[in-house]
């Protein structure tokens, strides 16, 4: 399988991703900065954690209009598989391809720790190697995780199975409508999601819940 | 041309930053604080002299990038 991770202004979890990627695919991710306007010949792309440019007017605004988000979604239109994580849901958010939109935390403050998460969908290439219902822990780390929409999306996405990871009950960290930490876009090959998998992908750095979701993209897309 | 928006959540949407600027409103003893929304305002100069043609330039770029509709709506005002 091969992968590259979208690199912006102010991106901070793109070397994180690329190591994640690394060990679990075997292969060095290509590392392709905003600026570009095509993407390599790959299977995957991250779009990583960070602030792209500042977080300016809204986070992932500036971002999503960044010329290589055109290709990204002209391919992800195709079917390539895309992986939004923190900054990149917003990101995905606010290009349009996942719907919602992800506001300021309910507490108005930046929360940065482990949380715990319910796996509800296995029926996607991310997360294939999960249970349906198991428990993990991923961290999280944002100001701005407050997932909301209109309550006929919120239906539309449980009715077709597209909440994937749900904050565990009572472990809600942003105020999230219906605790959703990460969608599948319709046609289940774009994943956002709030907590950060790439960071527990090694035991040495606190856990390995992370891994199933990379083992699940290398044998759903090699 | 001078166009002035102003972006602002949609009726509804719990808006937390101004929940907390009425709650320091309050600490400071201005106790006939009620709900308190808050808000963007974005300054755009603009080589363009017809006011409908204006209004419809500012209008596309509220959808595009200066307002998410998801949660934000916004007005137009023009000066010039």
């Amino acid at each position: 399988m091969k992968s590259a991770v979208v690199v912006f202004p102010a991106s901070n979890c793109d070397r994180d991703a690329a190591v994640a990627l690394e060990q679990l695919t075997g292969k060095k991710p290509a590392m392709v900065w905003h600026h570009d306007s095509e993407l390599p010949d790959v299977d995957l792309v991250v779009l990583p954690g960070g602030f792209a440019y500042g977080d300016y007017l809204r986070c992932g605004a500036m971002a999503a209009q960044s010329p290589i988000m055109r290709d990204v979604k002209t391919k992800a239109e195709k079917g390539l598989s895309v992986l939004g994580i923190c900054n990149g849901f917003q990101v995905l958010t606010e290009a349009g391809m996942l719907p919602g939109v992800l506001m300021r935390n309910a507490e108005l403050k930046f929360v940065c720790r482990p949380v715990s998460l319910d796996v509800e969908e296995t029926q996607s290439a991310f997360t294939r190697k999960y249970e349906k219902g198991q428990r993990v822990s991923f961290p999280v780390a944002h100001g701005d995780g407050n997932y909301t929409a209109d309550e006929a999306t919120l239906d539309r996405l449980e009715g077709e199975g597209r909440v994937v990871f749900r904050y565990a009950p009572g472990d809600n960290p942003n105020g999230s409508a219906r605790n959703i930490a990460g969608i599948l876009s319709r046609k289940r090959n774009v994943l956002g999601l709030m907590p950060h998998p790439e960071r527990v992908c090694d035991a040495a750095l606190g856990g390995t819940d992370g891994r199933p979701l990379f083992e699940s993209l290398v044998e759903a897309l090699s | 041309m001078k166009a002035r928006v102003f972006v602002t959540l949609k009726n509804g949407v719990l808006d937390p930053q101004g929940k907390a600027i009425g709650h320091a409103l309050h600490g400071l003893g201005f106790r006939a604080v009620g709900e308190v929304r808050q808000g963007k305002v974005i300054d755009i100069e603009l080589a363009e002299r017809d006011e409908a043609k204006a209004r419809a330039i500012v209008k596309e770029m509220c959808e595009k990038l200066l307002a998410n509709t998801v949660i934000e709506k916004y007005e137009i005002e023009l000066d010039g």
